[in-house]
């Protein structure tokens, strides 16, 4: 049709495209989104907000709450993906969740993105918001000591708009299934260890952001294919302007300076990480319930594999894994950074 | 309160009124007598709220609000007013101090009355020649007072980098007034009454006030300047902590921050982060039962600051990760620690590797570049760091690879190198001052000669590197070499490789042992036929070099066919 296809657009006209695009398509798909409880008129001026997808991750979500509580998150707006373990009335009992519920199906909503994307775009405007999974426990230099609201002031005083928080995956010693994990429990009581420098980093030129691989997952379940292993960057805190759109995951979002969280003359620039604790006793049934279910990324490539390793009993951890101390073990090893936020 | 020292307080409050507030209590219950300069832009709910806050305190003025923006003179207007207001409400002030609703007292005020009281002419002002100062951000020194500055820096940035590079331009430049000579230093300071009268009351104060309204961030200059025209004695220091960074932000001060705060014997810092509630219930100190005079000893505070403007500005030696990723020679150390190479000893000597790895103390890897798999020592699945042995995922990034796995272990790094290999780093390590490199051209020849391949196959293999080798050299011969490179062609190194051994390694292991046994080498035989059989197919050996033993099979072919 008119030909459009064939010219080759200039990038910054693609990327606005794109956005644009994404944009319009979080807001169409708002209608697959049905409030259960809205309670988005409690959420203050300088509030910090938290947006999430789930499925049925009721067992983890007292200590994911109460984590993100004590960090100084003020407000969880949720997206509940059909859950019938009973997230949903869990959910709708906390005074500072707002819920939504969707049957629609998560592989066609881009993995959650147009329904996160579509909050954010209604309630995160101007806010700091936090994207993160109910597996994801976001840490920096300082957390124990300076709260969210402590980094969002500094962030914004240093103008920066959006904090990296690449992804660390923690596993237990052991098999996966090992230790249960109980209700309410920090998960890092049991997965307490992690590859402390296998990540390889490539810069996307059209998105300007930073491609990491590697870790435990890459080293297990893509041995043979180490190039299709998960990427492991993300930026989940971001000031919020309706005019951002995320992207794919939290991995990147639009406009490309939102994904340009890195120094490029040898500096280095504050950097956090998701401690992310996927590999605990719960996983073994999740991974066989998403492999029937077919909604994840690239034909739950992912999946199939966890699911073939686990079966052959692949454990995680090995001799050169390192046991998880403090954020200040994470900064020596490079991992994250607090640039120079004193 | 010191009987000599009757303190006034100047405190500009533009946010946050509520550790405004706080601050305003502090001051004045260590006997100190406040004047509030409250921006114009805060909300009218925030002033009420705040001043009922303050309601039971005495010796409160509040002065007339101007509306302050960040570099203009309507902070020194906002100063001087609420400065006039303080010295006419309450005559007896001997000593003014200037701060902001988020400065600290972090030590009781009775202490700062006695310290002030040891010398009570002295102005504590920091004030600097615009000529020596170092420590502006932007490059605007001097052009602070010889250009005009008409448009506000935060609302109207191009105008004002336009208008700067105007009068850059056409060469125009302001007279300064006759009598003054423009100094910087910090904003805040403490100044005796006496001297802050005389500079309010100047009879050319009209003529000074108009030409600084025009200057840059004359709130850094006003009182630096003109105290200079009317003080007895001024000890060049300000006596509130504040450190900016590289880009001239104010650090902000939190809960962990106690220790280091409490070492500094500061008498005030800034600026405090209004949620850091156990600094402020721990600051100031109570007082004690004598005044405590001691000095301020801000180094431990400055060294913590120092550490972080390095790490933000230079960042970590070697390190590629999510917030730090260099672009090409602006790494600032490409890697972390110094490492080895060997190129062409593992061909030479097959047993090279657990030679010498029992010779020097380092950890001595194989060919961690090499085609098949990464070797790394005692070829484990799973690297230092649990590094791939996969060739696939070190190929991805071979740098941060490499670079990971000098920084991920404790000893020297020492591995084999051959034109077999990924030559992606090639510049890489030639350029990084920390690689140091014993190469041996042309000893690859040598596993070709013993691979009893047809010919065919070995002239193409030979081809293929001799020129990947060459265009190696053509890179470790260039000017950018940074690393230190031995090279050596097959020939000269085996006249004496004992010595060439033991030389490379002392700089590097002071302690290894001088190099007595050498490890078994490849048989040369055939390697001289091999290299004129290659000659006669028109392929030119050009690495091996010409003091090869000589072709013994050789003549006695030639005596054969005669």
């Amino acid at each position: 049709m008119l030909g459009l296809k064939r010219i080759r657009w200039p990038v910054q006209i693609r990327r606005r495209a794109l956005r644009q695009l994404l944009l319009a398509r979080a807001i169409r798909r708002r209608k697959q989104l049905r409030p259960v409880i809205d309670r988005t008129h409690m959420i203050g001026k300088r509030d910090i907000l938290a947006f999430v997808t789930l499925r049925n991750e009721r067992v983890r979500l007292p200590y994911f709450l109460k984590y993100y509580r004590n960090l100084g998150v003020d407000h969880f707006l949720i997206v509940d993906n059909d859950s019938d373990d009973g997230s949903n009335s869990y959910l709708a009992s906390q005074e500072d969740v707002s819920l939504w519920y969707t049957n629609a199906s998560y592989k066609k909503s881009r993995f959650g993105m147009d329904w996160i994307n579509w909050l954010l775009f209604r309630f995160g405007h101007t806010h700091w918001c936090l994207t993160v999974d109910p597996d994801e426990f976001l840490i920096y230099p300082h957390w124990d000591t300076r709260p969210l609201h402590a980094l969002t002031s500094w962030m914004q005083a240093t103008g920066s708009r959006s904090v990296s928080g690449m992804l660390l995956d923690m596993y237990p010693k052991g098999a996966v299934d090992g230790q249960i994990y109980r209700e309410g429990q920090n998960p890092f009581d049991i997965a307490r260890w992690f590859d402390p420098a296998n990540y390889t980093i490539q810069k996307n030129r059209f998105y300007q952001n930073l491609w990491i691989q590697g870790g435990p997952r890459t080293r297990t379940f893509f041995a043979d294919n180490p190039l299709s292993g998960p990427a492991l960057n993300k930026i989940p805190l971001v000031k919020w302007n309706r005019r951002f759109v995320y992207v794919s995951s939290t991995h990147m979002l639009l406009p490309k300076g939102l994904n340009q969280v890195y120094d490029e003359d040898g500096g280095e620039t504050f950097s956090g990480c998701l401690l992310h604790a996927k590999f605990l006793s719960t996983f073994a049934t999740k991974s066989a319930e998403e492999l029937d279910r077919k909604q994840h990324y690239s034909n739950s490539q992912e999946y199939h594999a966890y699911h073939a390793g686990l079966q052959s009993g692949t454990q995680l951890w090995c001799e050169e894994s390192r046991e998880y101390r403090d954020w200040r073990q994470l900064e020596e090893l490079g991992l994250i950074s607090r640039g120079n936020w004193a | 309160m010191n009987r000599q020292v009757r303190l006034g307080v100047i405190l500009l409050c533009h946010s946050d009124l509520d550790t405004a507030a706080h601050m305003a209590q502090i001051w004045a219950k260590g006997g100190a007598r406040v004047a509030v300069h409250i921006d114009a832009k805060v909300t009218d709910k925030s002033v009420r709220s705040f001043k009922t806050a303050l309601q039971d305190v005495d010796d409160i003025i509040y002065t007339p609000r101007t509306r302050c923006s960040w570099g203009r003179f309507s902070l020194v207007k906002a100063t001087q007013d609420a400065a006039g207001a303080l010295l006419a409400q309450f005559p007896d002030i001997t000593h003014v101090y200037l701060c902001s609703g988020s400065c600290l007292p972090l030590r009781p005020i009775a202490d700062l009355c006695a310290y002030l009281a040891l010398d009570p002419r002295c102005d504590h002002i920091e004030s600097v020649t615009a000529h020596d100062v170092g420590w502006t951000v932007g490059g605007l020194n001097e052009e602070r007072f010889t250009l005009y500055f008409p448009f506000d820096w935060r609302k109207r940035r191009r105008l004002f980098d336009r208008f700067t590079n105007f009068q850059r331009r056409y060469k125009i430049s302001r007279r300064i007034p006759k009598g003054i000579w423009p100094h910087l230093g910090s904003q805040w300071w403490c100044l005796t009454a006496t001297t802050l009268r005389a500079i309010l009351n100047d009879p050319r104060r009209k003529e000074f006030d108009r030409y600084f309204r025009l200057s840059w961030i004359p709130d850094e200059s006003y009182f630096q300047t003109l105290v200079r025209r009317h003080s007895p004695k001024i000890e060049s220091r300000s006596l509130t902590l504040a450190k900016f960074d590289h880009a001239g932000r104010p650090y902000q001060l939190y809960d962990d921050h106690i220790a280091a705060l409490a070492s500094t014997y500061c008498f005030v810092a800034r600026k405090v982060w209004p949620g850091a509630a156990k600094l402020l219930a721990h600051f100031p100190r109570p007082v004690g039962d004598y005044p405590d005079v001691s000095l301020p000893q801000r180094s431990r505070f400055d060294t913590l600051i120092n550490d972080v403007v390095r790490r933000r500005t230079l960042g970590r030696p070697g390190l590629y990760m999510q917030s730090r990723f260099p672009k090409k020679d602006a790494e600032n150390g490409k890697t972390s620690e110094p490492y080895v190479l060997f190129q062409g000893l593992s061909d030479l000597y097959p047993g090279f590797e657990t030679w010498l790895s029992r010779h020097v103390q380092a950890d001595v890897h194989g060919h961690i570049l090499g085609p098949e798999m990464v070797e790394f020592k005692g070829r484990p699945v799973i690297g230092p760091g649990a590094l791939p042995t996969n060739i696939l995922a070190r190929d991805r990034d071979p740098k941060g690879f490499l670079a990971a796995l000098i920084r991920i272990t404790n000893r020297t790094q020492m591995f084999q190198f051959s034109p077999r290999d990924n030559q992606a780093l090639s510049w890489f390590m030639a350029t990084d001052p920390n690689a140091r490199m014993l190469v041996v051209t042309g000893a690859w020849a040598l596993p070709l000669l013993h691979s009893e391949m047809p010919f065919d196959d070995i002239r193409r293999v030979f081809a293929l590197l001799q020129r990947t080798e060459l265009e190696q050299l053509a890179i470790l011969n260039s000017v950018w070499v940074k690393a230190r490179v031995d090279m050596y062609d097959l020939g000269d190194f085996l006249v004496s490789p004992r010595s060439i051994l033991n030389d490379f390694l002392r700089p590097i292991d002071p302690q290894a042992r001088p190099v007595i046994d050498m490890p078994e080498m490849r048989s040369l035989s055939g390697l001289a036929r091999m290299l004129r059989q290659l000659r006669n197919s028109g392929l030119q050996p050009r690495l091996t070099g010409d003091k090869l033993p000589p072709a013994e099979d050789f003549l006695a072919e030639r005596t054969a066919a005669e």
